[in-house]
């Protein structure tokens, strides 16, 4: 009883993120005035997240939602609206998260800034391990010396 | 002595990032949505079962109502709906249904099978509204105010816990604040 309970929780919990991941119809080859064109949308979309399948881009999600949104990067595109002015639209409705490769601002320093910290950290305590060795043999020797 | 310590204070800390990740990995679904505080987008759309009338953005200014996103198709819209009709007949603020990507028919079966809480329900079909607002799931509910302003946003079903704790201390704000 209480893991029929259970499991009809789990089903209504994730059900919100599942409806618009209902699968798209068949969608029809896109066409593109240049090939110039055609190349910014396949650069676009994989750079653009899917959001119904978060760690999907837009150009590998089968979901309705990244079905209609690769509809309306690919209108905008005809339509002659620079990358920017796309992702742009995009951020305005969905936020950074919509893109994939995140914007060098000051709430993501500690993304983009962490690593090269981490990094400059770890090779901090390797000068100091390495010293205090040089050191202790340094030690060692003259005690063994003296001895 | 410090060498022992440094280890063990770097491995609590990844414990407790371990415990705020865990903490914060069912929110992750949750995105912040940027209209927040922006004037909601705008739209022009028909009134379901009455195609001929249509209404825009600007039919609701002058006092707050919630935009309620849903489709004959979305299980979980089925199960707030009793929290959404509860909501409803507070009759403290309109609730504007905004049926997307549905069929005339089927939505208007559901609201016939399931009873009607909203002022009015209006059709998105191919979802561009939806896409204004920035919705990715279904349902969302939008709390605007009487200058069109979006000031809360709910992604996913409508609890009365939501309603007591977010939307009526809103409510009360916006009113006392006039």
């Amino acid at each position: 009883m209480k893991t029929a309970k259970l499991i009809l929780m789990i089903m209504v919990l994730t059900m919100s993120v599942t409806a618009l991941a209902q699968q798209a119809p068949v969608q029809e080859p896109m066409v593109f005035a240049t090939h110039e064109q055609e190349e910014r949308f396949k650069k676009l979309t994989e750079e653009l997240r899917c959001l119904v399948c978060q760690n999907q881009n837009l150009a590998d999600s089968d979901a309705l939602l990244a079905h209609d949104l690769k509809s309306e990067v690919h209108e905008m595109l005809l339509a002659g609206r620079t990358d920017e002015q796309i992702k742009q639209f995009m951020v305005e409705r969905y936020g950074d998260f919509v893109l994939y490769r995140p914007p060098v601002q000051t709430n993501t320093y500690v993304l983009w800034l962490g690593p090269l910290l981490l990094l400059l950290g770890g090779a901090w305590i390797l000068r100091i391990n390495i010293k205090k060795r040089a050191q202790l043999l340094n030690t060692e020797d003259t005690e063994g010396g003296n001895g | 002595m410090s060498s022992r310590i440094i280890p063990l204070a770097a491995f609590l800390l990844l414990v407790a990032l371990l415990v705020v990740g865990l903490k914060i990995a069912d929110k992750k679904t949750q995105i912040p949505s940027p209209l927040i505080d922006k004037p909601v987008p705008e739209f022009d759309l028909p009134v379901l079962g009455q195609a001929e009338q249509r209404m825009s953005a600007e039919s609701f200014l002058g006092r707050p109502y919630l935009v309620n996103f849903w489709g004959s198709w979305c299980v979980t819209c089925r199960v707030e709906h009793p929290v959404i009709t509860q909501l409803a007949r507070m009759g403290v603020v309109d609730v504007v249904g905004l049926n997307f990507r549905d069929e005339e028919q089927d939505a208007l079966a559901w609201l016939r099978r399931f009873g009607n809480p909203y002022s009015v329900t209006l059709v998105d079909f191919d979802g561009r509204t939806s896409i204004d607002f920035g919705v990715y799931a279904a349902p969302e509910t939008f709390l605007v105010d009487s200058s069109g302003k979006i000031v809360f946003k709910h992604l996913g079903q409508m609890t009365m816990e939501v309603i007591e704790t977010e939307i009526l201390p809103r409510l009360a704000s916006m009113e006392s604040g006039t």
